[in-house]
């Protein structure tokens, strides 16, 4: 009723005499006539559980009040008012509202007459109020349907602006990447990120739950991916860093299965790290692989560790990453499409788009039509060609990476000397000015000393890998540890050393070393596998660099 | 192969001259420790690092000379560096060393050319 009573005293407004006038509100008669909303006197809502109400809803007719004998508050309130006649309206037996007098001008009661014509009005005005009503709620459910649909679209748009708009081009590589909501905006995501010195950063992510609460979970997490990635580069470092923001302030209930890998495309070489996300397969020349990496999904709680794997995409092979949406696919009779059948796909010749394309009509076949997708479904393929790596094509010089050496010092303190001294002269052909020689000397000896300080714990035996590469556009000295004292800081955590605080006692005088070998070479990344690290220490050449 | 930390100290108008020669490493604590505690004993004025006979600085050498300046501050003593290479000059100037103690100028300084700490 309360939604009922209402309308109807708007719908009557202007045209009738305020049925239920307050002692003391009656318009001068030279008054401008009221407006709706103006009308004197508050409505009166007559709750169904209210005995008024059911006795209205079958009352043949005008309702004298003052011969009602009934307990109902609303009764009371009518008659506080000042309502002498209740006119019910009625139609197909429910009750949608109700005519309210007050006493005649005349102060003489109403007539068998008045009574007539009311219940005639009634009858009539019933059934076409209702369809008033009616028209009024659907236009405004259409109008609020119409809105949500716009606002649907707008955030399909917002977060097709997180997809990549096209595809790495790469030579020797076919890339490939299919993206099907269930909904108009999903949580699934993938994305490329050039991460320089022609290294590429490939993610494929899935938020929990579908539609716009994954849709905003899934745009925070690939701004924060966009920002740290070419910034921390070392996958395990990446993903912990999301962790870390996301579980902040992250819904509860919901988090993100990501796997983040980087592709050196010149060599194939992959580092990559996972956080709860399915593993990808590789179709090699002896089968179907997994790329194995373990990790919490992302989100859930903070001061996780990512671990860190490394391997090679040799010439002709295929790398499948997707999300759950193809692998928790049903047929008509509940049967999941599952891990061995997409690995089974894998099985196959072709790559990229013919790939995908391929794995879709499979999917689509065993879901049988009519098939209404229950996830969102994602994948990237990616396939090196068969004729790919080896000796560089003369055309094609930015594939070389040519080794100048590799070593091992023991680890005892003391062989960081011995280390910078010997990546000195291993470098001699490349020709660095002097500053930048001494610049990476420091670099070498501060992450060689660290490698002997947490990953030999200074015994002699447990020996620092050292290995020197040249690529088209830099030098990389990579210093490898054994991890037996645990993790060197994270790049990202470490605390800043401030001279201030140290010289007042604030700060330990200790704590340079990872500051320095930042500040010493044009980019510094801890790879992490197991226990074990490396600290990629890389020189840009041809100027552009420290 | 360079030589662990050795430190000479010499009185110095009202300062002190601690001339450093070798590598300024973990190696090192004792050497500097002991040569500053003979400094300060030395009048009131500055004292001067000469760098010019160091030959490798690493990160503990830095916090070695952090901990020198820091009692240096304490017991009101300037501090200044000489013979300084332009590579550990920028270190000081990194670590902002340079802020808390005079560095002398290169071109004044003929063992920064002809050697100190490379």
């Amino acid at each position: 009723m309360t939604a009922l009573t209402r309308p109807i005293r708007r719908l009557l407004g202007r045209s009738s005499p305020d049925p239920s006038p307050e002692p003391g509100d009656t318009p001068a008669p030279d008054a401008a006539p009221a407006t709706v909303d103006e009308l004197p006197g508050a409505a009166i809502d007559i709750p169904e559980s209210d005995p008024l109400f059911a006795y209205l809803q079958s009352a043949p007719g005008p309702v004298d009040l003052a011969k009602l004998e009934l307990n109902s508050p609303s009764l009371e309130q009518l008659r506080g008012a000042g309502v002498a006649l209740v006119v019910p309206l009625v139609t197909q037996g429910e009750l949608i509202g109700t005519l309210n007098l007050g006493p005649r001008l005349s102060e003489q009661e109403y007539s068998s007459d008045d009574r007539r014509l009311l219940g005639t009005l009634a009858a009539q005005a019933a059934p076409a109020i209702r369809v008033a009503q009616l028209v009024r709620e659907q236009a405004s459910e259409a109008a609020e349907r119409e809105r949500y649909a716009q606002e649907l679209k707008i955030a399909q748009l917002i977060q097709q602006q997180f997809l990549p708009h096209e595809l790495p081009n790469l030579p020797e590589w076919q890339i490939a990447a299919y993206y099907g909501p269930a909904r108009v905006v999903g949580g699934d995501f993938y994305d490329f990120i050039d991460l320089g010195e022609g290294r590429i950063g490939l993610v494929v992510g899935d938020v929990t739950d579908k539609g716009v609460p994954a849709a905003l979970v899934m745009a925070r997490t690939h701004s924060i991916l966009r920002a740290e990635a070419p910034r921390l580069v070392a996958p395990g470092a990446v993903l912990a860093r999301v962790n870390d923001l996301l579980a902040a302030e992250m819904p509860e209930h919901m988090f993100v299965t990501c796997l983040y890998m980087v592709l050196e495309p010149a060599t194939g070489h992959v580092v990559f790290a996972n956080a709860g996300h399915n593993l990808p397969y590789v179709r090699t020349a002896d089968g179907v692989v997994e790329f194995r990496a373990t990790g919490m999904p992302l989100g859930l709680i903070q001061g996780l560790t990512y671990e860190e794997k490394e391997s090679d995409i040799g010439p002709g092979d295929s790398v499948l990453l997707y999300s759950d949406g193809i692998i928790e696919a049903h047929d008509p009779t509940g049967d999941m499409y599952g891990f061995p059948r997409l690995k089974a796909d894998m099985e196959t010749e072709l790559a990229g788009t013919e790939l995908l394309d391929e794995l879709l009509d499979r999917l689509h076949a065993f879901t049988g039509r009519g098939w209404e997708q229950e996830d969102d479904i994602t994948m990237v393929a990616l396939r090196r060609s068969p004729g790919a790596g080896g000796v560089a094509a003369t055309d094609a010089p930015a594939a070389a990476v040519e080794v100048l050496a590799e070593f091992e010092v023991p680890g005892a303190y003391g062989n960081e000397r011995v280390a910078m001294d010997r990546v000195a002269e291993i470098v001699v052909p490349v020709g660095l000015e002097p500053a930048r020689l001494e610049r990476l000397k420091t670099a070498v000896s501060e992450t060689a000393m660290n490698a002997i300080e947490y990953g030999s714990v200074g015994d002699p035996g447990v020996p620092v890998r050292i290995r020197v590469e040249r690529r088209p556009t830099s030098l990389q000295v990579r210093i490898a540890d054994a991890g037996l004292g645990g993790a060197v800081p994270d790049l990202a955590e470490a605390e800043l050393p401030d001279l201030d605080a140290k010289l007042a006692g604030l700060q330990k005088p200790r704590g340079w070393g990872l500051f320095l070998i930042q500040q010493m070479v044009d980019r510094v990344e801890i790879v992490r596998e197991g226990e074990r690290q490396t600290v990629v220490l890389t020189l840009e050449l041809g100027g552009s660099g420290k | 192969m360079t030589s662990p930390l050795a430190a000479e100290v010499r009185p110095e108008a009202d300062g002190a001259r601690i001339t450093l020669t070798g590598r300024i490493d973990r190696d090192g604590d004792d050497a500097m420790t002991g040569a500053y505690a003979e400094a300060r004993t030395t009048g009131s004025g500055p004292i001067v690092l000469d760098f010019a006979a160091t030959d490798y600085i690493n990160s503990t050498g830095i916090a070695l000379i952090v901990r020198l300046l820091a009692e240096a501050r304490r017991d009101g003593r300037p501090v200044q560096a000489r013979g300084l290479t332009e590579h550990y000059r920028e270190i000081f100037r990194i670590t902002r060393l340079s802020d808390f103690m005079t560095l002398d100028d290169p071109a004044n300084d003929t063992a920064a050319t002809e050697g100190g700490a490379k």
